[in-house]
């Protein structure tokens, strides 16, 4: 028996890496824009889903893929709004990966403009994940604290957009929207940032702008 | 806790290079793990040494080097260790900084007996 050493380098989520850049090349070739929503449970992803859903319907076509640990309930929640949507349920697993939504591909019409990915309520395991996404947003609402960014910070260094949720409880709660802001710019010096209210419809057309300007700059590198 | 999958990715690796070699062991394998990898060290050992029984490395040892974030900065060409994750360059105050290491999570090497 001889003993050898062999030098590897691979990346340990390299086959999940390779399905996502797939995934991304297929959707950005149809025009779609993918955007993958992290953040922990109950921060408000379907919530906001339902406001970006009645705002964008009459103009542009969205579906969804909702991912939980159990129960179709978001996705019918996003379907009673007229919405496409897949739910994929993980039976246990904390994240999304790029095989799930590899598995779905085949049923997404080629005309959609947008396609959100609302992953399992998580802060920490999605955030190593790429699922093909286009932009990554991670959602951070006002009964979480300011204190999050720092504390998750793969999450927020990963992301392209932070959408603060719920400001309408911030004349309840001690949380300071300055300091949450400041952190996590240090962390991501080119977070976008936008401030939210689902309930008061506060920030969602701002928030909307950004995304339908991104969707026109893909398509014009397209063009 | 998203260390199991990890390592079941890492055991298809495993796999495939061992029989890549046609070895008939796997005694050691070494990883490289970012600050910013968003894995904890000893999850992914805990992970492995259950996962490697009955395998084709169950014999096998765990070797992690944690690799620390590191920075340069595009203005002033400082390379920084950041254990605070604040991108921001403490020489001249940018926020032009590229990652150097510090987000991998990197098979680098195993041993094998053939």
């Amino acid at each position: 028996m001889e003993k050898k050493e062999i030098l590897v380098l691979e990346e340990l989520l390299g086959s999940n890496k390779k399905i996502a850049a797939e995934i991304r090349k297929k959707l950005e070739e149809k025009g779609i824009l993918t955007i993958n929503l992290l953040s922990s449970p109950g921060s408000g992803k379907t919530t906001l889903l339902e406001r970006i859903a009645e705002k964008l319907k009459p103009d542009y076509r969205m579906a969804v893929i909702e991912g939980d640990i159990e129960t179709e309930r978001d996705a019918e929640r996003i379907r009673a709004k007229g919405i496409p949507a897949w739910q994929i349920i993980t039976g246990g697993a904390c994240h999304l990966e790029a095989k799930m939504v590899g598995k779905i591909f085949p049923e997404i019409p080629a005309d959609l403009d947008f396609l959100f990915i609302e992953n399992v309520g998580n802060l920490v395991c999605p955030a190593s994940y790429d699922l093909g996404e286009r932009i990554r947003c991670t959602l951070l609402s006002i009964p979480e604290g300011d204190d999050k960014p720092k504390k998750y910070p793969k999450a927020f260094t990963t992301s392209d957009c932070l959408i603060i949720t719920k400001t309408d409880l911030l004349p309840a709660l001690p949380f300071n929207l300055e300091h949450a802001q400041k952190e996590a710019l240090e962390l991501n010096p080119k977070l976008s940032i936008f401030t939210t209210s689902a309930l008061k419809d506060a920030g969602i057309d701002e928030l909307i702008e950004y995304f339908i300007a991104t969707l026109l700059k893909l398509r014009q590198k397209n063009a | 806790m998203h260390e199991l999958s990890i390592v079941a990715s890492l055991f298809e690796i495993l796999e495939e290079k061992a029989k890549e070699k046609k070895a008939e062991k796997i005694t050691s394998v070494k990883l490289k793990v970012g600050a910013l990898s968003g894995v904890v060290p000893e999850f992914l050992e805990t992970a492995f040494n259950i996962y490697k029984k009955d395998t084709i490395a169950d014999e096998a040892e765990l070797k992690i080097e944690e690799v620390p974030l590191k920075v340069k900065c595009e203005k002033c060409g400082a390379e920084i260790i950041k254990n605070d994750y604040v991108f921001i360059c403490e020489k001249c105050d940018s926020r032009e900084l590229k990652t150097l290491a510090g987000t991998e999570l990197l098979l680098e090497k195993i041993e094998l007996e053939v």
